[in-house]
């Protein structure tokens, strides 16, 4: 595939004996967006979590295979070079409580050290905001604690962390499970946006948000990939048998 | 028949809460009470007062006052930094296993251990020690004062502080480690940043407690910080807390005055003490997050 900017190769993960995800491989191109869906408990979180070697944070986490990024492999990188260049947004929105929104948005040059220029840190707030569509409800409140948002407008600065720090891809695991439906929407247009600057994984078990805002579908059943293909074609007309039970409602 | 159980039991807790708080009302009235015969000998110069002499009726009790306020910000100042490294440790880094095991078991045999004990160790192990480190100062080797009975004291308190600060640092949401984690930041810099600002107010309620720990310790202080009524120079005079030296004489104290005296010392450590925690669980209160 031109453009590949992600490739799993083999992978397999899991938790002490037992292997939660059995042998991945896909490709991911650049500039999309990719659905990771599949009912729960089937390893989505897993596999994108192995993308950003957060798996391995876990005690007895299991890992064998080979996941390329840029054609490097990433488990020879650092860990924390991969997570700066594979930021992730979590399922619940987790903006760090003891900072206001400004210092959320750039919570990752603060930990990490990085000292910024006042003007450049202004600068990375509101680019980052907007780019996140939080920037006009938020202008106002910026030195107030994230804290104080709606779910939805937290989440979308969880995202904005994610984003400020420039990522080539963008994981997301099932970042409106916790939301209602306006905010879903909201962060689903958000997803379609966003794909002009970053890469974005989205982990879902929404059929219909996967149909609404990827370009590529990966089927995940019990630790295993079904079926990978351009969504539009996926949910018109699935190769596999289990897709196709699984994309009408017949299970998960 | 439920009800009446149910007002059963509430009656209890209500006499268990309410005895609680007459205990504290009648410990503070009893050492009041046999303290006013010192209260009105003396007055406000029995506070200001720098001079402690039995035989010769003076007593004030500024030297003690000093010695403890000394012990005991030393001793929190030394354990500061092992308590916050053995809860990081068993908090963040080794959650479980071996060692986990090991340095948590060991912690708490530490707190268990009866501080008689402490004072004998000190006095064996640590005085001489000091005396050496005296001896190579130029200084007077008296092994015994204020600085190790701060040591022991910061040994002693260390369990307490690390065990709240380890179930404080426990109560971080994974989600914000992992938010932290997943920018690209070292676990280091996740403790720095997120884990220490988020409890910071529950480790200070810890260094509280090890405050008032050290504040009213007695026993292992009595042995090694060498009893002497004189306001201490430096950290290696030999001096005297408020709680050791009411331990330290109480028994020799023949003269009624003498015993009103000790009596009212004791009367402002449980002043003081009530007063540290009123403005400890006061600051608790207003960093608390949300």
């Amino acid at each position: 595939m031109e453009n590949t900017i992600l490739k799993i190769v083999n992978l397999s993960a899991g938790f002490g004996k037992n292997w939660v995800l059995k042998n991945i491989n896909l490709e991911i191109e650049k500039n999309k967006v990719i659905a990771i869906m599949g009912p729960s408990g089937c390893g989505k979180s897993t596999l994108i979590r192995c993308i950003n070697r957060m798996h391995e944070i876990t005690s007895g986490a299991i890992l064998e295979g080979r996941i390329y990024l840029d054609g490097k492999d990433i488990f020879l990188m650092p860990p924390v070079a991969v997570r700066r260049k594979i930021g992730m947004v979590f399922q619940r929105p987790n903006p760090f409580p003891t900072m206001s929104i400004y210092d959320n948005v750039i919570a990752g040059y603060i930990l990490n050290g990085i000292k910024l220029k006042r003007e450049e840190r202004d600068r990375i707030v509101e680019e980052t905001l907007k780019k996140a569509y939080l920037w006009e409800e938020v202008k106002d409140v910026l030195y107030k604690r994230g804290v104080f948002l709606s779910g939805g407008q937290q989440q979308r600065l969880c995202i904005a962390r994610a984003l400020a720090m420039d990522p080539e891809i963008l994981l997301l695991d099932e970042p409106t499970s916790s939301l209602d439906p306006k905010a879903t929407s909201m962060i689903e247009e958000l997803i379609i946006k966003l794909k002009k600057t970053v890469t974005v994984v989205l982990v879902t078990h929404n059929r219909a948000q996967a149909a609404r805002v990827s370009d590529y579908t990966a089927f995940l059943y019990l630790g295993e990939i079904i079926e990978f293909d351009k969504t539009s074609r996926m949910f018109t007309a699935p190769k596999d048998k289990r897709t196709e039970e699984y994309l009408t409602g017949k299970f998960g | 028949m439920e009800m009446r159980q149910d007002r059963t039991f509430k009656i209890m807790l209500w006499l268990g809460g309410i005895s609680f708080f007459l205990l504290l009302l009648l410990i503070f009235i009893l050492l009041f009470k046999e303290s006013l015969y010192s209260i009105n000998a003396f007055g406000i110069k029995f506070i200001t007062g720098k001079v402690w002499d039995p035989v010769n009726e003076k007593f004030g009790l500024f030297p003690f006052f000093v010695g403890t306020i000394l012990t005991s910000f030393i001793s929190l100042f030394i354990s500061l930094p092992f308590s916050l490294s053995l809860a990081l440790l068993l908090s963040v880094y080794y959650k479980e296993g071996f060692i986990n095991k090991v340095l948590s078991t060991t912690t708490e045999l530490l707190a268990g251990i009866p501080s008689v004990i402490y004072g004998f160790w000190g006095l064996f192990f640590l005085v001489p020690l000091i005396r050496k480190v005296e001896i190579k100062l130029r200084i007077p080797p008296y092994g015994v004062g204020i600085l190790t009975a701060s040591l022991i004291l910061a040994i002693m308190i260390i369990p307490y502080i690390s065990s709240i600060s380890k179930e404080v640092i426990k109560m971080v949401p994974q989600d914000l480690i992992e938010a932290g984690l997943s920018l690209g930041s070292t676990t280091w810099e996740v403790v720095k940043k997120v884990i220490l600002p988020y409890c910071r107010s529950g480790i200070f309620a810890g260094i509280l407690l090890g405050f008032g720990r050290a504040f009213g310790e007695t026993m292992a202080v009595t042995m090694v910080i060498g009893n002497s009524n004189f306001v201490p120079e430096n950290i290696f005079s030999p001096a005297n807390t408020m709680a050791s030296v009411i331990a330290n004489e109480f028994t020799e104290a023949t003269k009624d005055i003498h015993l009103s005296a000790l009596i009212q010392i004791g009367l402002w450590l449980f002043v003081l003490s009530v007063i540290v925690n009123l403005i400890g669980s006061f600051i608790v209160k207003r960093y608390k997050i949300r």
